[in-house]
């Protein structure tokens, strides 16, 4: 390592308080640029979202993340420890479910969470039945602990990836994608259960496709675009940079046009049912009352929050093709 | 949190526990997978089939004897075992290995599971002396289900007794089983020297067949180059060339030139093929 390249590591490690950092984190397969100058930083006992339309370099980031790829450029810090060289040290400490489970077919759902305990050198052997039973049951798969991992359905699989996150207690889990493949109520309860474990001050990294569930766990959120960070803060912070609009259902879209521009709304547009702008500084109330002694009909006015889409799409494009 | 907090952490490593704890682990992976089961069984099962053809054709042509192993075997139960290994070290026994070997990194990228064990974690170096020592183990295992299954055959089809050794003088059983036990020992040392060149291969793909057939064809390929003569200058560097060389064992006293020769080779060839799966291994993106 260059002089250089050490002061970034330790201005990496050394930033407080944080689970994972990252500074100009860059990776190239072969020609191609998968993550480009990333700087991550996910504060301790966040739950902290990350999304991205597919292709945008999420998993690559991740296995950088955990020593599973070789940065070409950059670093990254894992509790504190940069990585991968501190992989020995932190890895016990995070638990990861990286795409998708992966398990050996024709060993038992218990005997894979098994082999896993084994190869942690730090794990006592003494607790280790009861810990695997424990992270079994934890996520629903007692009845089945003992089949072939073969025989399993895709939310099955899902769920046995999750519970070997959870044979030790993490201080940070990575999960990838964690409620691909569940049912609804296998999805409400990886929920719950990151909801508990998020209450019990573990730092949380999830990656999801799913905008509602990231909307509904996550207090910190990274969206990235082909292969770089585009917005990255607490969901507060991020959800403000979307405007909150209105919507007015009338037959006199003239003159509401005319009646809320003239109180300042500058965006205001005609739409099928009626007129719709962005709120700004107005307050709902008097784009109301200024819309009904105009003389109005006012069928119906409604306000409408943006949804993480709306703040996903504004950020990553509309398009439908995945990123290169 | 800093990392010497992390590291200081109250969690007490035994290293030989957990190493031991690891190596059983996978230990259980190899041999409780049916696929190795029926590998294991069919070494078996071919020497026995051979123990077969050859006492029926001692049946069918009582007295005739040549000078070569098989035609001691119906003279004496004990000849098969080193029969058996001499019959499967060309191929059935070096095919066996390779299976294991093409296995060992590249099966569990396939099936992704190699991520999770380095999540584990398991460093990457202990991984690989983990799955090589696997693979000596299971080179041991081949070469002695060989020898057991000819020892077994030849006793129960033709008795034990007392070996005329290809020097012409005659040693006890508990000598001659000695010397089968040695014979295995030494066989499987050439088989690991094998399996760390498909420990190698087996890092450098996803497709376990792939590096499994291609392990096969190298040791193919040194048995063929072996066989050329315009090519004596390269013999004796070659992996398998003193193989053959276990039957010394069956001299009296033993001719330890090309034994000795032929471990230094096999240490060799080990010694340079896992270094070659370290350099790969330790700094190869996992991306499977």
């Amino acid at each position: 390592m260059t002089l250089a390249a050490e002061a970034v590591a330790d201005a990496a490690a050394d930033r407080d308080g944080a689970a994972i950092t990252s500074s100009g984190l860059t990776k190239r397969f072969g020609k191609q640029l998968v993550v480009d100058d990333l700087a991550l930083e996910v504060p301790s006992g966040a739950v902290y979202g990350f999304i991205g339309p597919n292709g945008s370099g999420k998993t690559t980031t991740i296995r950088m993340l955990l020593g599973l790829v070789r940065p070409d450029a950059g670093t990254c810090a894992l509790l504190g420890g940069i990585m991968p060289a501190a992989g020995g040290e932190v890895l016990p400490k995070v638990g990861a479910l990286v795409e998708g489970p992966a398990f050996h077919p024709y060993l038992s759902g218990r005997a894979n969470l098994l082999r896993l305990d084994a190869a942690d050198r730090r794990s006592d052997p003494a607790t280790a039945s009861a810990r695997v039973a424990a992270a079994i049951d934890r996520v629903g798969l007692s009845a089945a602990a003992r089949k072939r991992y073969r025989a399993y359905s895709l939310g099955m699989r899902q769920r046995l990836g999750i519970a070997a996150a959870l044979l030790q207690p993490r201080e940070l889990l990575v999960l990838d994608e964690p409620t691909n493949g569940l049912d609804p109520q296998g999805t409400r309860e990886v929920r719950h259960l990151i909801g508990d474990l998020a209450a019990d001050g573990t730092t949380i990294f999830v990656s999801s496709h799913l905008l509602a569930e990231v909307e509904q766990l996550c207090t910190h959120l990274g969206v990235m675009r082909t292969g770089r960070l585009v917005a990255q803060g607490p969901m507060r912070e991020l959800r403000a940079l979307t405007a909150i609009r209105f919507q007015v259902r009338t037959p006199d879209a003239e003159l509401a046009l005319a009646t809320v521009a003239a109180l300042g709304v500058t965006d205001a547009a005609r739409v099928p049912a009626g007129v719709a702008g962005s709120l700004g500084e107005v307050a709902p109330e008097r784009i109301v009352a200024a819309l009904v002694n105009a003389g109005v009909a006012v069928a119906e006015f409604a306000q409408v929050t943006p949804t993480l889409e709306d703040l996903f799409v504004q950020l990553t494009g509309e398009g439908f093709d995945v990123s290169g | 949190m800093s990392a010497a907090e992390v590291a200081s952490a109250p969690s007490r490593v035994r290293p030989v526990a957990a190493w031991a704890r690891l190596l059983a682990s996978e230990l259980r992976l190899i041999f409780g997978r049916r696929r190795n089961q029926v590998g294991l069984a069919t070494l078996f099962g071919l020497v026995v089939l051979v123990g077969i053809a050859l006492k029926v054709s001692s049946l069918r042509h009582p007295g005739s004897t040549g000078g070569d192993l098989m035609s001691a075997v119906a003279g004496n139960g004990l000849f098969l075992g080193f029969a058996g290994l001499s019959i499967e070290m060309a191929l059935f026994l070096p095919l066996a290995v390779s299976v294991l070997a093409g296995d060992a990194i590249a099966g569990e990228a396939n099936q992704g599971t190699l991520r999770y064990l380095l999540l584990a974690p398991v460093s990457r170096v202990r991984l690989l002396v983990m799955k090589a020592t696997s693979l000596a183990i299971g080179a041991l295992t081949g070469a002695f289900v060989v020898a057991a299954g000819g020892l077994l055959t030849g006793i129960v089809l033709f008795g034990a007794r007392p070996l005329t050794t290809l020097s012409g003088t005659s040693i006890g059983i508990a000598d001659g089983l000695w010397r089968l036990a040695l014979a295995v020992l030494y066989l499987a040392a050439g088989l690991t020297a094998l399996a760390m060149i498909g420990l190698f291969i087996s890092t450098l793909t996803e497709q376990p067949i792939a590096a499994t057939v291609a392990t096969a064809m190298v040791g193919t390929l040194l048995w063929i180059l072996d066989a050329v003569p315009q090519l004596d200058w390269l013999h004796p560097w070659l992996l398998v060339d003193r193989w053959p060389a276990f039957i010394d064992l069956l001299r009296d006293p033993v001719f330890t030139d090309r034994l000795v020769a032929g471990l230094w080779v096999d240490a060799a060839y080990a010694a340079a093929f896992f270094a070659l799966a370290w350099l790969r291994f330790l700094r190869a993106d996992i991306t499977s």
